[in-house]
């Protein structure tokens, strides 16, 4: 008994002493920028000697963290409404992009190999293309051989920002899909079989043979998987790579887009690639911590000043200077002390 | 929790008081009175009543979470089979389907097997093989259910799969019925391999109490069936079956509570889909998986309230299946 006693007052005595450390910044939300902010979160930690606890717990349970005032940041890949955000008294703010890939496991098929546009990928997902060597297949792949063999369509068990913007995608193209299943974080999957997170996906498809699903990009690179290329709007076919996820990237306007309220999917640009998500931090406009806010702002103000390389390297996009401009406009403006005194005041 | 606790610090007194004493009372005096007579009775009515409180609470805590659901959906909740955030209908059925077939499968599967391993350890292997066998069983127990899990996706799925799932398939293709049981594709994972899984999962403890079951039937009883010239099985089937049967109906539902409310590993190989297609490769879902897979990121209150409402459920179906196992074990033993 009494050594439990005694290891509890030990816990708690460290508990103490790190709460009183340097700023201590915690986080909660998607999984998508996850790797992105650690890696942040690591090289600050070393420059600053400030402490961010990021907990990657999904877009929803961001929002719901947020919401209930339990952390200092919620993140999710899933932009609010504008009215949403009015609503709960929240602004948001982009930090990078990425890209959703679909990705196969055909024998015989290498990556990049196959070429697949939205309707197809819809009306696979749909249960309407069955088979590999459907028509709808063959006429973008004339010249890949493809097998008699039935599809395993894999999706996300969970909810998810990359289902939402994948959804997104699929509704923006085919009527049937916007009709029949819709865009959510998570929605009535007319066929396949769930995987849970990315890394689930990305496990299923590598084991199911004929099966597609979808990931984010650094996913499909990591596990070695074969993804597909996409036609997009304009009718190219496109491998995903950071120069067609920056060309998506570019003609997208965040200037007119209110509360940073814009959904990448099927940007227009020759090269563009057609599924490229942003991901945002959301904070609670009048602040009651102002201590805490400052130091989110800080953590975030250091990572668009010295973060885009580990970003890049990590197979994001980095916003260009323009819109990160907008970002720290948007900062100064919106979040208020309780005495409605600005909390940010420039780098 | 409280009770162990007191026994220790009470003993640790007692050794105290007696090496002071130097006397070699059992216990000191105080504890032999009328006084603390009434303190242990209190004590242990409060530890009794306490597990009643939290049960209480568990559910009370539950049907508030799910109270939005229940009011939106009301009974038909239980036989809806939608699952749609987009639309925010929800409907329980393929969950609650998913959860009685998979536990459905592992029972067939385990009960047999694991009443020939307790008869093995009990009645017919040599005497050195009994304990590292029952040590193995134990330790089979102890593994934490996401290695299952593990095991299940990456080893067994792919062979599952390759090794019985398509020459199943192949072989019912024609067949009329069958052939929608034993619909494909061969994916590995789905209701069968999760149920299988299941089945290894809860195969030691259904195994383990058995044994134990079994080593209560008295000698004499069994010395006396071989006496008169009766076999293993005569053995086994006249005087073990109906000396332990109730125990081990307690030892089968002690297996089924536990396959009903498996999370972790069953989600890593049910599929997460949630449609019931009567096909038992087919990927479905269960009532834990659903709630582990989806309640993170459930954002819109009627969603989480509908996942609560999933947890009420199983633990509605949980208590049916104690209920009936207690209706049963009164039944055999009156």
């Amino acid at each position: 008994m009494k050594r439990i006693f005694a290891s509890l007052a030990v816990c708690a005595a460290i508990t103490a002493t790190s709460a009183f450390a340097a700023d201590h910044i915690t986080g909660a939300g998607a999984t998508f920028p996850y790797p992105v902010y650690s890696k942040w979160a690591q090289s600050y930690n070393k420059e600053t000697g400030a402490q961010l606890n990021y907990q990657a717990i999904g877009s929803g349970g961001g929002i719901k963290q947020i919401t209930a005032k339990t952390v200092d940041f919620g993140a999710s890949d899933k932009p609010l409404k504008a009215s949403v955000l009015e609503e709960k008294g929240m602004m948001q703010f982009p930090t990078v992009m990425g890209g959703i890939v679909p990705i196969i496991n055909v024998k015989g098929i290498k990556p990049g190999e196959l070429v697949l546009d939205g309707k197809t990928i819809a009306n696979i997902f749909l249960g309407k293309i069955t088979k590999w060597n459907d028509a709808e297949i063959k006429a973008l792949n004339p010249s890949v051989n493809l097998p008699d063999n039935k599809i395993s369509v894999v999706h996300r068990a969970d909810g998810s920002g990359t289902t939402f913007n994948f959804t997104y995608y699929l509704a923006d193209i085919s009527p049937e899909w916007k009709k029949d299943v819709g865009v959510d974080a998570s929605v009535q999957w007319p066929v396949g079989t769930g995987g849970k997170g990315n890394q689930g996906v990305a496990n299923y498809v590598s084991q199911l043979k004929n099966s597609i699903g979808y990931v984010e990009y650094a996913y499909a690179l990591q596990n070695n998987l074969t993804y597909s290329k996409m036609k997009n709007k304009e009718g190219n076919t496109v491998s995903p790579t950071m120069e067609t996820f920056q060309a998506a990237a570019a003609g997208a306007d965040w200037k007119h887009a209110k509360g940073f309220y814009l959904i990448l999917a099927n940007q227009p640009g020759a090269k563009s690639w057609p599924m490229t998500a942003a991901t945002f931090i959301l904070l609670h406009k009048k602040v009651e911590d102002p201590k805490a806010t400052k130091a989110v702002l800080k953590f975030f103000d250091w990572a668009y000043t010295n973060g885009d390389k580990a970003a890049e390297d990590l197979h994001y996009v980095p916003f260009p200077a323009n819109v990160k401009a907008l970002i720290h406009d948007a900062w100064a403006k919106d979040l208020k002390t309780t005495d409605g005194k600005s909390v940010y005041m420039g780098s | 929790m409280t009770k162990p606790n007191m026994t220790l610090v009470d003993n640790t007194k007692t050794k105290a008081h007696e090496e002071a004493a130097g006397s070699f009372q059992r216990s000191p005096r105080f504890m032999n009175g009328e006084g603390f007579n009434s303190t242990f009775k209190w004590l242990s009515i409060c530890s009794a009543m306490f597990i009643l409180v939290i049960l209480g609470g568990f559910f009370v805590s539950l049907t508030m979470g799910a109270w939005p659901a229940i009011s939106k959906f009301g009974l038909s909740f239980i036989w809806t089979s939608t699952w749609n955030p987009v639309t925010e209908q929800f409907g329980a059925l393929p969950a609650i389907a998913g959860t009685l077939i998979t536990s459905g499968i592992a029972i067939v599967l385990a009960v047999p097997l694991a009443f020939a391993i307790a008869i093995y350890i009990t009645q017919l292997a040599p005497r050195w093989l009994r304990h590292p066998l029952g040590i193995a069983i134990e330790l089979l127990a102890a593994i934490p259910s996401i290695i299952y899990g593990m095991w299940g996706l990456f080893f067994f799925a792919p062979v599952f799969a390759e090794y019985v799932q398509e020459p199943v398939i192949n072989a019912f293709e024609n067949v009329p019925f069958l052939s929608s049981i034993f619909a494909g594709p061969a994916i590995g994972i789905g209701m069968a391999t999760a149920g299988i899984v299941l089945a290894i999962m809860i195969l030691p403890f259904i195994a383990a109490v058995m044994r134990d079951v079994i080593d209560t039937v008295p000698k004499r009883l069994k010395e006396s069936g071989y006496a008169v010239g009766a076999t293993d099985w005569e053995v086994t089937r006249a005087i073990i079956i109906p000396h332990c049967k109730t125990a081990m109906t307690g030892a089968i539902f002690l297996g089924l509570g536990r396959a009903l409310g498996e999370t972790m590993a069953v989600t890593f190989i049910v599929g997460n889909a949630n449609r019931i297609t009567g096909a038992i490769f087919a990927p479905g879902n269960t009532i834990a998986s659903t709630i582990a897979n989806e309640f993170q990121e459930a954002y819109t209150e009627i969603h989480s309230s509908s996942l609560i409402a999933l947890g009420l459920l199983l633990f509605i179906i949980t208590f049916i299946v104690l209920a009936i196992a207690r209706l049963m074990l009164n039944r055999i033993s009156s």
